[in-house]
């Protein structure tokens, strides 16, 4: 270790240091250093008792607290994992096999495979993005700070946070309300959700739409009546529906609401009171492919025009029947666990970026530059250069997220509502869940340990860091 | 910041300067975007922290920008007046703070231990803290339970204290270890020359130099206790629960009660966000010396 030589420093400095100590200054010392040079036999045996009662005294108050709160517990978990869920009979590695038998455990296990196969991996890689870009803005601290920021906040902040942002309504919900946004663009709903034929002799079910049992031709009219369509979704421009027009060469026809308010029309006739429903789309069909399409007047008019000789079927097109964006379930059971990693990169992406940001700037420049100066563009440089180079900090941030992703446990428990909380389970989670509501200590402990054995390559990694540092 | 000093050293060369005005455009724009996007969830959650329960259930937050006048100080009051919010806010601090500052002095007085003091079996015993760095306290969380109901410290605030300084300790020694090893010797040298015992050199000589590092240390303790969800579950009682437990319990019906929950949380989180800006850069530093918990 580097401390040596100082050490070795320290232990001859140690009588004088001793024998002229102020007496308020701990008489534990002063009484250490005096005793010790009469009743140690030989030099090496006479200086290290002296030193570690010291030593003993600085450290006891962290060997007691770890000693009865982390090592202890160790101990006892590992026994207890081999006992029942009361703790009277031994039952072996049981509860460990139950974890892989369990549905409960075994979701809990895929979840965090999932977890650890994405989320550790999309944070660093955001974090070397960001701490790269960064380099290059005028204003990179302050990009920092604000990707930084949500490490400070809890979990449980974090969890509310995203679980407004999750809300399934679009209307509440800022996920689905900008998902709307851009369905709408792509897939705009249509005017008339959920209408249906008032004649389904008339018009069938074709695909999402419907299309009309018989064939026009050129020159014919048709009636198109509409039900199911609650008033207040009539479009305001709607007027009176009036007899189809007069087809011109084409065939022509009118789309209406066939439903009188208050009763007394007859269906399949366009009554006086009657409505006609604008903006519907109305193809021309030969076989199943559209040969033209027109969209109906204010009064549900429409005129196909531009057919030539032949029959066809009229069809009324899917859009105008489509449900508005209803938005995604993004806390239903499918996408729950990638919502949720979702809101853990918000959070960590911050912390890659500042650690590997403190890499990059440990790098020397001219190295790069060199790099530049042989013709390498900046994406080589980035490639071949600046990553390799990174390596072995991109390997700590990674070992650190594996780590804390094996353990995550508020976000899943705050975010997952408690109908998708089975499909968003993960070991940490189940483990709570067994150990403090089923009361099941013995089970609950064997989730605990098989915790701590997914962290032990972590914990070498670590080790053999120390190890390295301190040569 | 780092950033400040590698863009500095860049704008020195030609190339680097070229290479930043032909990307500094879209980049900007890209950066923009992405920090726009990352502020939009902390700012969503203080918005409809201002709005009733009713509005949150009727309409996004975001109506509130075009319509300020639904914008009200009522959830805060109600938040103020529920005597439960205010009580776990308490423990909070009464939790928090004993926490962190324990965690602070018994880590300083071994990492001394372990920096300065020559004992057998020391790189050993430091190797044991090393691996309890990332030991996942779930471990702990039943033995511990039942250590407890035998020393009556279950379900109160010292029993929630002494977890987090258990589980605070391996990275809080780990650090200042690290730091006290860089402590130029001949500075300890002197002082026992001047016949200081130990205790006086830690408490005089490197407990002052160790400053920065504690600053860290305090900050990253201070916001990890402060923002437990877990120990909290599991050993505070009712009467000790901190806020976080409190607002999770609110949970169940999301909907309904989302005017105490937006509020509380944004309360929860407004304590460790003003600590992380005033206090940025230990927070970083603290982050950078030990990332491995």
């Amino acid at each position: 270790m580097s401390g040596t030589s100082r050490d070795e420093g320290i232990l001859r400095d140690e009588p004088a240091a001793t024998d002229t100590a102020p007496r308020e200054e701990g008489p534990v010392v002063a009484t250490a250093g005096a005793a010790a040079p009469e009743t140690g036999p030989g030099p090496p045996p006479r200086r290290r008792p002296r030193i570690s009662l010291v030593a003993v005294l600085f450290l006891l108050p962290a060997l007691v607290v770890l000693g009865a709160l982390v090592v202890y517990p160790i101990f006892f978990s590992i026994g207890r994992s081999l006992f029942d869920r009361a703790g009277d009979a031994f039952v072996g590695l049981d509860n460990y096999g139950e974890i892989f038998q369990s549905s409960a455990t075994l979701t809990a296990l895929k979840n965090n495979l999932i977890w650890v196969a994405f989320a550790p991996a999309i944070v660093t890689s955001l974090g070397l993005m960001y701490a790269v870009m960064t380099e290059r803005v005028r204003w990179g601290t302050a990009f920092k700070v604000l990707i930084f920021m949500p490490m400070a906040i809890s979990f449980l902040s974090a969890g509310v946070t995203w679980r407004l942002i999750y809300e399934e309504n679009p209307d509440l919900g800022l996920a689905n309300a900008a998902a709307r946004g851009i369905v709408g663009v792509f897939r705009p709903p249509g005017e008339y959700p959920g209408a249906r034929p008032s004649d389904e002799d008339v018009l069938a079910p074709a695909g999402q739409g419907y299309a009309t049992s018989e064939t026009f031709s050129p020159g014919d009219s048709s009636t198109l009546g509409l039900v199911a369509i609650p008033p207040d979704e009539v479009p305001a421009d709607s007027v009176a529906a009036v007899q189809p027009p007069a087809p011109d060469g084409g065939i022509s026809g009118t789309v209406w609401l066939d439903f009188t308010t208050g009763g007394g029309g007859e269906s399949g006739v366009i009554d006086p009171t009657e409505s006609g429903l604008p903006g519907v789309e109305v193809q021309a069909l030969r076989g199943d492919d559209v040969v033209a399409s027109a969209t109906s007047a204010p009064n549900g008019t429409f005129v196909l025009t531009d057919l030539p000789e032949g029959s066809y079927r009229l069809a009324l097109a899917e859009s105008n029947f489509r449900e508005p964006f209803g938005g995604v379930s993004w806390l239903g059971p499918t996408l729950v666990t990638p919502s949720i990693i979702v809101s853990y990169v918000w959070i960590w992406a911050g912390f890659a970026m500042v650690v590997i940001g403190a890499g990059l700037a440990a790098i020397p420049r001219d190295v790069l530059e060199a790099a530049r100066v042989e013709g390498a563009n900046e994406w080589q440089v980035f490639r071949r250069v600046t990553v390799p180079l990174l390596a072995p900090v991109l390997a700590v941030v990674l070992v650190t997220l594996v780590i804390n992703v094996l353990k995550v446990f508020d976000l899943v428990l705050v975010i997952a509502p408690g109908s998708a909380q089975r499909s968003a389970n993960v070991i940490a989670l189940q483990m709570w869940k067994t150990g403090f509501g089923a009361r099941d200590f013995g089970l609950g402990s064997a989730l605990a340990v098989f915790l701590l054995l997914l962290v032990i390559p972590a914990m070498l990694f670590n080790i053999r860091r120390l190890r390295a540092e301190e040569g | 910041m780092a950033a400040t000093e590698t863009a500095t050293a860049k704008g020195t060369t030609r190339s680097g300067r070229i290479v930043r005005a032909v990307t500094h455009g879209p980049l900007s724009i890209f950066l923009l975007i992405v920090a726009i996007l990352w502020l939009v969830p902390t700012f969503g959650l203080l918005v409809a922290s201002f709005r009733t329960a009713a509005d949150n259930n009727a309409t996004g937050w975001w109506t509130a920008l075009t319509q300020p006048a639904e914008l009200t100080l009522e959830p805060y009051r109600n938040l103020l007046g529920d005597e439960e919010m205010v009580r776990s806010f308490v423990n909070t601090v009464l939790i928090t703070i004993p926490a962190a500052t324990l965690v602070v002095l018994v880590a300083a007085l071994a990492a001394y231990a372990f920096a300065w003091i020559r004992f057998p079996g020391r790189d050993w015993l430091f190797i044991v803290v090393v691996g309890l760095l990332v030991v996942p306290l779930q471990i702990a969380l039943i033995p511990v339970a039942r250590l407890y109901n035998v020393l009556g410290l279950f379900g109160s605030i010292p029993g929630v204290v002494l977890f987090h300084l258990a589980f605070g300790l391996p990275f809080a020694i780990f650090l200042l270890r690290n730091f006290f090893v860089g402590i130029p010797h001949e500075l300890l040298e002197a002082a026992r020359m001047d016949g200081a015992s130990e205790w006086r050199i830690f408490g005089r000589v490197v407990m002052p130099l160790a400053l920065p590092a504690i600053a860290s240390l305090l900050i990253f303790q201070f916001l990890w206790v402060w923002n437990d969800l877990l120990v909290a579950l599991v050993f505070a009682g009712s009467e000790s629960q901190p806020l976080t437990v409190t607002i999770r319990e609110q949970l169940r019906s999301f909907g309904s009660n989302i005017d105490i929950i937006a509020p509380g949380a944004f309360l929860q989180l407004l304590v460790p966000l003003i600590v992380f800006f005033a206090f940025q850069r230990y927070f970083v530093q603290g982050l950078l010396a030990g990332s491995t918990k």
